[in-house]
């Protein structure tokens, strides 16, 4: 079995957010770069199904070089290898053409993503990468076991949860749930050496076509300052909500 | 040319994110002149609730292969019967997996979790949410074909009601990549990613056994109940009510939060809602620098008097 995981480079989850002075782009300066976390949820998920069933994992990246310490992490964790697209993303479809491209003549069984990245929070390129190979597409996933050409999944729904089979090749998008949270790899010194030696090839886009442009980015304005209300005063605190804010 | 928009069901019922897409869309149609064309697959729901919002066409999609849902499969109906080169959908699980796969279908520009109506018209750009929370992004679309994804409680639902009329559409889509084994749904339980109010709570309730005064306030308040990400990986609670950066994204109207720190990741979720009251015993607890109400002290007093005052209040 193949697998192959993809995954995003995204600024650390307590990174402060600054958008450049003309606010035309995000501010790079001191961010620190991981794996997005929910696609952390599908590269373990790849990982435990390599050990349980001798699959191979793949993982894909689209960006350029400065996202090869997030790939390095990824084969630490215990991917086989990697594949980088040479191409720093510009919108959800150009990601994903890259990565069907990478994916068409690769023959891989399961495509695993992250739900969203929480970077641009696009949620569309498992999606859109499914479409492109013309294979099913199970989003929100939970839980997902695989058994010849045929995977069972389960799926988040609205106020429930629904368990489906699905006919193989096909994209998962995960999320927590997909393996537990304390389950997820933290790479150790041997999977850190050995990331260094494992097979890293970097491959030229095929198109770069772009179907949405962020033209301008804001910061969330502040709230006003908190209006404290005493413990031995709640009746003030139901007037406020009821009076003031009206929410209630 | 309408404005198309997918309005949503789940059995038959359309959902409140289904009214809100309609609003949305009709507020896109005024922009440019024209009317909405709603599309549903299977409902048992009336057409005159989609009049309601905008809505002055309701196709019905009758299909016994859609019985069961399947991105790829609903993507392939929504295709068929939706040739305008505005598709509106709401950002809800479901519809969020059909909407990529038919922006690739229809070769459309697609822009999630917008927040509200376009800024421009051709090209058409709009303000959406990024960096879970943290930021604004002003997307523009290249192309005219463009799919939006509204986001849940951003753009409100708005009554705008106009005579409508109703077709039925046979189509038998194939559907054979997915099989519903089981499907679990938990009755009369409140929407979390709907609900105007959320009351939450963190690590500072100490124990699951502690959630009763939580669910109490909840009830009183017709209220979804929501949890901090730490009170789920111990499993107090389940995983669906965990939000923030890694769990869901929610913009109630109002938030209250118990016994929650107010770390970066778990603001990334909430700071959308509109009003955000904190209760924590810590008077440095971050979250106070993030609310618009806050009361310094013990949960286990202040969350039953509040609920018991509340109650006085709806009489
Ligand atoms: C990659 C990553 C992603 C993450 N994603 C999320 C996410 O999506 N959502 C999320 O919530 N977190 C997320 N976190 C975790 C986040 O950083 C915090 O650890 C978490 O939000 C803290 O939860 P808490 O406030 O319930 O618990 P704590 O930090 O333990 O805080 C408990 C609070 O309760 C107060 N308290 C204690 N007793 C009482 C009492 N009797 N009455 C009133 N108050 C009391 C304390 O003063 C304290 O402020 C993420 C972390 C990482 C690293």
């Amino acid at each position: 079995m193949k697998i192959l995981v993809c995954i995003s480079s995204v600024p650390d989850t307590t990174s402060k957010i600054n958008f450049t002075a003309d606010k035309s782009a995000f501010d790079k300066n001191g961010i620190q770069w991981v794996i997005n976390p929910l696609d952390e949820f599908a590269l373990t998920k790849a990982v435990k199904l390599q050990e349980s069933q001798g699959a191979t994992v793949t993982v894909i990246n689209v960006g350029d070089a400065t996202t090869e310490p997030v790939i390095r992490k990824a084969l630490a964790i215990g991917a086989n290898d990697a594949v980088r697209v040479n191409l720093d993303p510009k919108d959800s479809f150009s990601t994903a053409k890259e990565i069907a491209s990478v994916a068409q003549n690769g023959g891989y069984d399961l495509i695993l993503c992250g739900k969203e990245s929480i970077d641009y929070n696009g949620g569309s390129v498992p999606g859109m990468v499914a479409q492109l190979l013309n294979q099913p597409f199970v989003n929100a996933s939970v839980g997902l076991e695989v058994n010849g050409a045929e995977a069972t999944a389960v799926r988040e729904i609205e106020g429930g949860k629904e368990t489906i089979s699905v006919k193989l090749p096909a994209v998962f998008a995960g999320q927590k749930g997909l393996v537990d949270e304390k389950d997820l790899i933290i790479p150790n010194m041997r999977g850190i050496m050995s990331a260094r030696t494992k097979p890293l090839q970097v491959v030229e886009p095929v198109s770069a076509e772009v179907k949405v442009q962020g033209v301008s980015y804001d910061s969330v304005p502040p709230r006003a300052a908190v209006k404290m209300v005493s413990p031995d005063n709640l009746d003030e605190l139901v007037r406020l909500l009821h009076e003031e804010a009206k929410v209630i | 040319m309408a404005v198309f928009v997918y309005a949503e069901n789940i059995n038959g019922v359309y959902k409140k994110a289904a009214f809100e897409a309609v609003s949305y869309a009709k507020a896109v149609a005024d922009q440019t002149g024209d009317t909405v064309t709603a599309i549903s697959v299977n409902p048992t729901d009336s057409s005159d609730l989609l009049y309601k919002y905008g809505a002055s066409k309701v196709i019905n999609i009758k299909d016994e292969g859609l019985k069961n849902f399947s991105a790829k499969a609903y993507a392939q109906a929504v295709s068929e019967v939706a040739d305008g080169n505005i598709i509106v959908f709401p950002h809800t699980t479901d519809a969020s997996s059909v909407a990529p796969m038919l922006a690739v279908m229809k070769n459309y520009s697609l822009i999630t979790n917008v927040l509200e109506a376009p800024e421009s018209q051709s090209p058409l750009q709009v303000k959406r949410k990024a960096f879970s929370g943290k930021g604004f992004m002003h997307a523009k679309a290249d192309g005219t074909g463009v799919i939006l994804t509204v986001s849940q409680n951003a753009f409100g639902v708005k009554e705008n009601a106009v005579s409508g009329s109703e077709e039925v559409k046979n189509l038998s889509v194939s559907n054979e990549d997915t099989k519903v084994i089981s499907h679990e749904q938990s009755s009369g339980k409140l929407d979390l990613k709907e609900a105007e109010i959320v009351v939450s709570a963190g690590r500072g309730l100490k124990g699951p056994e502690n959630w009763g005064m939580v669910e109490d306030l909840a009830n009183v308040l017709g209220a979804a109940t929501a949890c901090s990400k730490p009170v789920s990986d111990i499993g107090w609670r389940p995983h669906t009510e965990h939000v923030g950066q890694t769990g869901k994204a929610i913009a109630p109207n109002l938030y209250i939060a118990i016994g929650i720190s107010g770390a970066i990741q778990h603001l990334a979720g909430v700071n959308s809602s509109k009003t955000i009251v904190v209760i924590n015993s810590d008077p440095e607890a971050p979250f106070f620098k993030s609310a618009d109400y806050g009361v310094v002290g013990d949960a286990f007093q202040i969350v039953p008097a509040l609920t018991e005052k509340i109650k006085a209040l709806k009489g």
